[in-house]
């Protein structure tokens, strides 16, 4: 790990303040990611600005129909969390299925969003259940989000501070976990409200999460397991890697959403 | 006392309360006063010269105390590291050995090879030093395929097509006149995938010179510390063996990997001298992934002919062996002698030819590993008898039991004779606990679920104990392979044990300590075990290939023989008795036919203040040592039944059963024995299903990270059913066998067999990964659609 500065700000307006002055500075959610990088000498920033002590960032309430939850809100306090729970389970099931306890004890939502890491789980849930990113700027449609590996709509400057998640009728997530880093190798988010279905995958795509038209179309006319017999997905696009080949991706993404609708049906 | 603490009880680990606590004393836990720290400047390149190397800049780094490169090694006359056993090529000629030494002298061969020491007075302060090395690197095309190797370019300039040497072992004339009358011969082709260590402790070293009586003390993770000063000694060169003294303390885990003598310990107890400071380094992750002596990395072609009965009539072996860059402490051996005598496995065959060429790579050096040539041999064998079988439209079982070996001793036509075993014991044990008579009722319970279910078998057999000594030293070996002990009784008669043996998780303190009890009927908790010290220690040859038991403590037996014939005599001139009258038992010398005795403690105390004896008659004292040469191997057998249900719509193999039989012989502790089986099966289905170093052409290492490498974890394995039989072991007093190797020997073949019985067919390789098995069910069911 090289040196940096470290602050703690205890509002957004002055951590926002403080990345204007430090261009080179990293916001420190988690940890979960930035540190191990840094203590691999991969990242080098010049200063860190930790949300920890930063009012009014963590917390989940219900607000009419959506699940809102703050950006500094742990995994495992997502994970336990009776509202979410009680409106979206499979929002609660994937957070308790994020790394191991260290992480999910220590590892926030709006990290996780933030880094928008290809094979992380959080993302496949923002963009199926249709979730709206708040910012300290603005507000941001998930489908406007995520911008490719690594990537997002966030500019410089911008702190994310909630997550709104609209309650389905209907989700699941089924993970099939990379057999080294148990990260996902395919994910897959399946939601259903009101008529509409979506699809998002994550782990699979050399552009990070992606919705999968092919399994909605197949899902648009019935919410069904047997919906998906059949359906084909494209390799063009996919990851290839020494743990699943481009073809493999492809052929495990309907498969795991059928598990993931079965599992949605069965709540 | 004996019942609870004594042979055969499963006597509660001693040394498990410092470990569980956070007591245990490792070598990275050891901090000497003034300490600098090294950090290693690693290649990035698989293959280079180096052009140029200025480590000025980094010398005026902040903190840096030194900066040490292959040239002051070689100005300080510090000689290369060392391959200890000597193979020769078929046409008798010498193995081709290039120079290792411990700093890159005007060339790096792998990623993570040893480009220069920064010493500086934190790790931190060196590691920034080491961004101001300058290198200028020649590439060259690395060389990371077995079957291209020799088209080069050569790694080394004495082994011009990359071979190290193009051995063999049988009768050729005999084995292609078997195959000349065979019915049916089966042909196979496999790959023994590479493994990367990953001992839960990474390799550490900590250097200490002492101006004042000229003695360098190194703390290192060693299963052999007195082999390492050995080595650092007479060939390295750091300082003759009184001066040199090697601690290896608490060690978390070897596995073969820490029997080696590395670049990194020799260089920081050298520089410990050059910078008149202890020097420490710890690997961290990716530098144990990179640089510890990986293990396996065969390519084998093998050919079993067999009469219209279905019995074996010869075995043909071809086998490519990766060495890696440069030859290891012990690597020469592993493909060639601890491999290729394991080939007639449990089988009385009777002819085998074996020919093994071992290869240069510009990759990590490859070394003994957990079963070191023994799993690759198993593997070879189960798989093409589990295949053979099948061609037969035989039981897999019913064909192993015709061709067992029956009658011992059995010399077979690769150099082992085996004193004694019982197959077919193991085999029946194992059908019962596996309930095979009902597997065909569960594949069918299986696929109703959509799933394929596979059975497969390993019948193996290990040889521990790797040994005479004037045997192996006919074979190559440059040291013997005895173990010496010495039992301390003190006066008021506790026991010290000093052995050279290693312990690094195989629980010593406790089964050593069980022996001692049950022999001298004292108190388990009035033993204690010394160990990993050349300075408390005598010199004794350490832990490595199961050998701690049925050498190890054969050494403490016979030490302990001598305690209680001293002891004798002390109790004769304490009971005023004749010698030959004294009897001992139950931790009591009595004479016989009286009501007349001693504890033992009390005949210590009689030996030591010598009262009643005078030095004419006999001498005081009670310590005794013995060295213990065996005169043969041990062999461990088994037979493991493993099924599997596969998942075919992700290719996810659950392993359903696993039934492991094993006949280690007497067995000390049941419970630490069990360990060790759960161990090694968790290791071997690692290997079958999990784990593989992988390449790119470039030569770097893809697998570096726990990211990429798979472990095995706990939920992948289902709770064992373990059995044992007992047939023991004829050439040693204690009747042991070995079983720290087993577990990891038997389960690669019965993995791949049960997933090759699931699947219809045979083209699988290890690791059998989700993607490997849907791939290889995509063949099959093209196959089918197709035919």
């Amino acid at each position: 790990m090289y040196a940096f500065s470290y602050h703690s700000p205890k509002t957004v307006r002055q951590a926002a303040t403080l990345l204007g002055k430090n261009p080179d500075a990293k916001v420190l959610a988690g940890g979960q990611t930035l540190l191990p990088t840094m203590k691999q000498r991969l990242a080098s920033p010049s200063a860190l600005i930790d949300l920890g002590k930063a009012e009014g960032l963590s917390g989940i309430e219900v607000k009419g129909r959506n699940v809102v939850i703050g950006a500094m809100t742990r995994h495992a306090d997502v994970a336990s969390s009776a509202i979410v729970g009680e409106a979206i389970p499979a929002l609660a099931a994937l957070a308790g299925g994020i790394g191991d306890p260290a992480v999910r004890n220590r590892g926030t939502i709006g990290g996780s969003l933030a880094n928008n890491d290809p094979a992380a789980d959080y993302p496949s849930a923002v963009l199926a259940l249709n979730a709206t990113i708040i910012t300290n700027k603005r507000k941001i449609p998930a489908d406007e989000f995520f911008q490719g590996m690594f990537s997002t709509a966030l500019e410089e400057g911008e702190v994310i501070v909630k997550v709104s998640f609209p309650i389905p009728s209907k989700a699941a997530y089924e993970k099939f976990p990379n057999p080294a880093s148990r990260y996902a190798m395919v994910g897959v988010f399946v939601a259903k409200k009101g008529s509409e279905t979506r699809v998002a995958v994550t782990g699979a795509g050399s552009d990070g999460v992606f919705r999968s038209a092919e399994c909605e179309a197949a899902l648009k006319a019935r919410f069904n397991p047997k919906s998906l017999d059949g359906v084909k997905v494209k390799a063009a696009g996919l990851n290839s890697d020494i743990h699943a080949s481009s073809e493999y991706r492809a052929h495990l993404i309907p498969v795991i959403a059928k598990r993931a609708v079965a599992k949605a049906m069965a709540k | 006392m004996s019942s609870t603490t004594g042979i055969g009880a499963s006597v509660l680990r001693k040394e498990d309360i410092r470990f569980i606590t956070g007591k245990g004393q490792y070598t990275d836990d050891v901090n000497r006063q003034g300490q600098a720290h090294a950090y290693f400047l690693r290649s990035p390149h698989a293959h280079a010269t180096i052009k140029k190397l200025d480590v000025s800049a980094a010398k005026k780094a902040a903190g840096v105390l030194d900066v040490l490169t292959g040239d002051d090694l070689a100005h300080d006359k510090i000689g290369g590291l060392i391959c200890g056993w000597m193979i020769h090529n078929k046409d008798g000629s010498p193995m081709k050995a290039g120079a290792h030494p411990a700093l890159a002298q005007g060339k790096v061969r792998y990623v993570g090879d040893h480009v220069a020491v920064i010493i500086a007075e934190t790790y931190a302060q060196a590691k920034d030093a080491a961004e101001l090395v300058v290198v200028d690197y020649g590439v060259l095309p690395a060389v990371v395929d077995m079957n291209t190797a020799s088209k080069g370019p050569a790694i080394h300039d004495v082994a011009p097509d990359n071979v190290v040497y193009d051995w063999h072992l049988g009768d050729k004339a005999a084995t292609e006149a078997a195959f000349k009358n065979a019915k049916h011969i089966t042909k196979i082709d496999l790959v023994n995938n590479r493994l990367i260590p990953n001992a839960m402790e990474p390799r550490a070293a900590v250097g200490d010179y002492d101006a004042g009586t000229e003695v360098f003390t190194l703390y290192t993770t060693s299963q052999n510390p007195h082999v390492a000063r050995l080595v650092l000694s007479a060939f390295v060169g750091i300082a003759p063996e009184h001066k040199l003294r090697v601690i290896a303390p608490d060690v978390g885990g070897g596995f073969g990997s820490k029997i080696f003598i590395y670049a990194e310990e020799t260089v920081c107890v050298w520089a410990s001298k050059r910078v008149g400071r202890p020097v420490k380094w710890t690997a961290d992750r990716t530098e144990a992934f990179l640089s510890d002596a990986h293990g396996r990395d065969h390519i084998t072609h093998a050919e079993l002919a067999t009469d219209e009965k279905g019995k074996i009539l010869g075995f043909r072996v071809k086998t490519k062996a990766n060495l890696g860059a440069y030859l290891s402490t012990f690597s020469s051996c592993v493909p060639t002698y601890l491999y290729a005598p394991l080939l007639s496995g449990q089988y009385d065959i009777p002819a085998i030819y074996v020919e093994v060429e071992g290869i240069y790579t510009t990759t990590a050096p490859v070394d003994a590993y957990r079963g070191a040539g023994r799993p690759e041999a198993t593997f070879v064998v189960e798989r093409i008898m589990e295949k053979t079988a099948r061609e037969l439209g035989q039981d897999p079982a019913a064909f192993r039991r015709k061709n067992f070996v029956k009658s011992f001793p059995h010399q077979t036509p690769v150099i082992m004779c085996y004193d004694t075993g019982n197959y077919s014991a193991s085999l029946d044990l194992a059908l019962e606990m596996a309930d095979y008579k009902n597997f065909g009722k569960r594949k069918k319970e299986s696929a109703k679920n959509g799933k394929l279910r596979g059975i497969g078998f390993s019948a193996y057999i290990e040889a521990c104990g790797i040994a005479p000594s004037a045997a192996v030293g006919s074979l190559g070996a440059g040291v013997g392979l005895w173990e010496s002990a010495e039992v301390r009784v003190n006066p008021v008669g506790t026991v010290e044990v000093l052995t050279g043996s290693h312990s690094h998780g195989q629980g010593h303190e406790t089964t050593f300590a069980q022996l001692v009890s049950d022999r001298l009927g004292i108190d388990i908790n009035s033993v204690s075990i010394v160990h990993g010290d050349t300075d408390k220690v005598q010199f004794g040859m350490g832990t490595y290939g199961s050998r701690s038991g049925s050498v190890g403590m054969s050494a403490i037996s016979k030490a302990l023989d001598k305690v209680i014939a001293k002891g004798k005599k002390v109790a004769s001139y304490a009971l005023e008795a004749s010698e030959k009258d004294i009897e001992f038992k139950d931790g009591r010398f009595s004479v016989a036919g009286t009501d007349k005795s001693l504890a033992f403690g009390e005949v210590a105390l009689q030996a030591y203040i010598a009262h009643k004896f005078t030095g004419a008659e006999l001498e005081p004292g009670l310590k005794e040592g013995a060295f213990y040469d065996p005169t043969n191997f041990t062999f461990p057998s088994g037979v493991h039944i493993c099924e599997v249900e596969i998942d075919p719509d992700t290719g996810v193999t659950t392993i359903a059963k696993w039934t492991a039989v094993d006949d280690f012989g007497n067995v000390i502790n049941p419970m630490i024995v069990e360990g060790q089986v759960h161990g090694g099966i968790a290791q071997g289905v690692g290997q079958a299903l999990f784990e593989g170093a992988h390449y790119d052409k470039d030569g770097q290492l893809v697998t570096a990270s726990y990211m990429d490498y798979t472990m095995p974890r706990a939920d992948n394995l289902p709770s064992f059913q373990i059995g044992m039989t007992n047939t023991p072991c004829t050439t040693n007093p204690l009747g042991l066998k070995g079983c720290g190797e087993a577990g990891a020997i038997a389960s690669p073949p019965a993995v791949i067999n049960a997933i090759t019985d699931a699947i219809g067919h045979e083209n699988i390789a290890m690791p059998a990964t989700p993607l490997a098995v849907w791939t290889a069910i995509q063949s099959s069911a093209s196959k089918l659609a197709a035919e």
